[in-house]
């Protein structure tokens, strides 16, 4: 048992090295997710047609490629093309592409959960589109994006996991490079399964305050 | 009194598809009159309001605010601070108090600084009868005081023109009455409206001309008084008649 601790305790620094991988890759995908994802999500309610179907198409496209395919497919398949990334910006591009995909339908999703008759009133008082939007939509939108929002930033946290099979040096393969030497995979395993917790968990939680401080009184009590 | 009618709506035709919903509608508003629009359901009504601040556009005709037509103006947003729309579900934003509500579009769209619209807000919720609850979100509020808000909020704006579309349909019968009265007191102050309601005795009592419109097209427009005793048409008859079944008498 002390051995156990013991070996944690000596594997830590080279984990958290690993996490801190972990986390600029989830930080990456997250912000191109939701950059990319907030832009695919205007095409689709604003755009015109071609638009809108250009993003049915590219939505259908990443939802539908396993995550695992899609960051072989960046990472050795682009450079047929000239496209050579390292493996660290290869697995934010595979990663971040998909999520955005399921951001766009997110933001999407939000924006529409505002009642058009709000919409109305609002072009009735005499706002622009652009007015009611940022006056109308947006503040309620925010509050209904939370929580699928955190859902989707846990499958990232996790699903950045998957950057291992390219080479990318976070926090699974940091972990696998301790139990080569250590040949101790239990513990080893069991502090990543750890680190991996208190990242979703302790998000989660952070989600969910900002969720119930921003909740509009008499809805949903 | 005489002069120009402060609303002009001339032969106003609208189509969706290749159905015809407003059939060339003509109607006038003087300053300071009330008229209120009557007809069975799906007849156009909506439409004909929402042509008037723009938010359907017509395909032919007119529609004249004082100088400005409104229909090919270029700065719709102006004429829509000119008048003020109430709908059947208040349009209420979810995540703005009452007074949040009525000052939003005076410090958002009037550009009103925020102290003057406070006041201006509290003077308009204390107006509709509402003082106390300035804090309250909408989900928090009757379904009498949300329209109440939302009258407030569109009076706040200083209206030339109110528009109420079917403004006690979606509410308890208990809690007609206090919507009524607000738009009694206001018609009394003199505001100008236009109202599609089948509250006969808001009718009866309050406007000066009623308006029945079936299938896109006005079949008859008189004062309440001859409306109720002697409609000139056949089918103006039957529909009032049918209203009574619905509503009943609708005295005072
Ligand atoms: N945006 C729209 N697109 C297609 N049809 C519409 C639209 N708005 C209204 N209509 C149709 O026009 C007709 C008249 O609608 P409306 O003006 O709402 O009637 P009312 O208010 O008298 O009940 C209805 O048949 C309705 O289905
Ligand atoms: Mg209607």
């Amino acid at each position: 048992m002390l051995d156990f601790f013991e070996l944690v305790k000596k594997s830590l620094p080279t984990l958290l090295e690993g996490t801190f991988v972990t986390i600029k890759l989830t930080i990456l995908i997250v912000a191109m997710g939701l950059i990319l994802g907030l832009i695919l999500a205007f095409c689709q309610i604003y755009g015109s047609k071609p638009l809108r179907i250009a993003v049915a198409i590219y939505d259908r496209i990443f939802r539908s490629i396993p995550e695992l395919v899609l960051l072989l497919l960046i990472f050795y398949g682009m450079p047929g093309i000239g496209l050579r990334l390292s493996p660290f910006y290869a697995a934010v591009v595979a990663l971040g592409l998909r999520a955005a995909a399921y951001m766009g339908q997110i933001f999407r999703g939000s924006f529409m959960s505002v009642g058009s008759d709000q919409l109305t009133a609002a072009y009735s008082l005499g706002m622009s589109e652009y007015k009611a939007f940022i006056y109308v939509i947006f503040p309620q939108a925010m509050r209904a994006f939370i929580p699928p929002f955190a859902n989707e930033y846990a499958i990232i946290l996790k699903d950045t996991s998957l950057a291992y099979a390219i080479g990318v040096v976070e926090l699974l393969r940091q972990g696998q490079y301790i139990i080569t030497v250590e040949y101790e995979p239990l513990p080893i395993f069991l502090a990543i399964a750890g680190i991996y917790f208190v990242l979703t968990f302790g998000v989660a939680r952070l989600l969910k305050k900002l969720e119930n401080k921003l909740k509009i009184p008499g809805i949903g009590v | 009194m005489a002069g120009k009618p402060l609303l002009r709506v001339v032969n106003v035709k609208k189509s969706f598809g290749d159905k015809v919903v407003l059939d060339g509608v003509s109607l006038t508003l003087n300053k300071g009159e009330t008229k209120v629009i009557i007809g069975p359901s799906g007849t156009g009504k909506s439409t004909l309001l929402k042509s008037i601040n723009r938010l359907v556009v017509p395909d032919e005709g007119e529609i004249w605010l004082e100088e400005t037509e409104i229909i090919r103006c270029k700065n719709i947003n102006a004429v829509r601070q000119k008048i003020g729309y109430v709908f059947q579900d208040f349009g209420l934003f979810h995540h703005l108090t009452a007074l949040e509500n009525v000052m939003i579009g005076l410090t958002k769209v009037k550009k009103m600084p925020k102290k003057e619209a406070v006041e201006k807000a509290r003077y308009e919720l204390n107006r509709v009868g509402l003082s106390g609850i300035e804090d309250l979100y909408p989900a928090q509020l009757s379904g009498g005081q949300k329209q109440r808000v939302a009258i407030a909020r569109a009076l706040a704006m200083e209206p030339k023109l109110m528009l109420f579309d079917e403004p006690t349909s979606a509410l308890d019968p208990e809690l007609i009455g206090e919507v009524l009265a607000v738009m009694k007191e206001l018609a009394e102050s003199k505001m100008t409206m236009l109202v599609v309601t089948h509250e006969m005795g808001f009718a009866r009592s309050v406007s000066d001309e009623i308006i029945f419109i079936e299938k896109g097209k006005i079949v008859e427009q008189t004062s309440p008084e001859k409306m109720f005793r002697d409609p000139e048409h056949q089918r103006t008859r039957e529909f009032l008649f049918k209203l009574k079944d619905l509503y009943g008498e609708g005295g005072e």
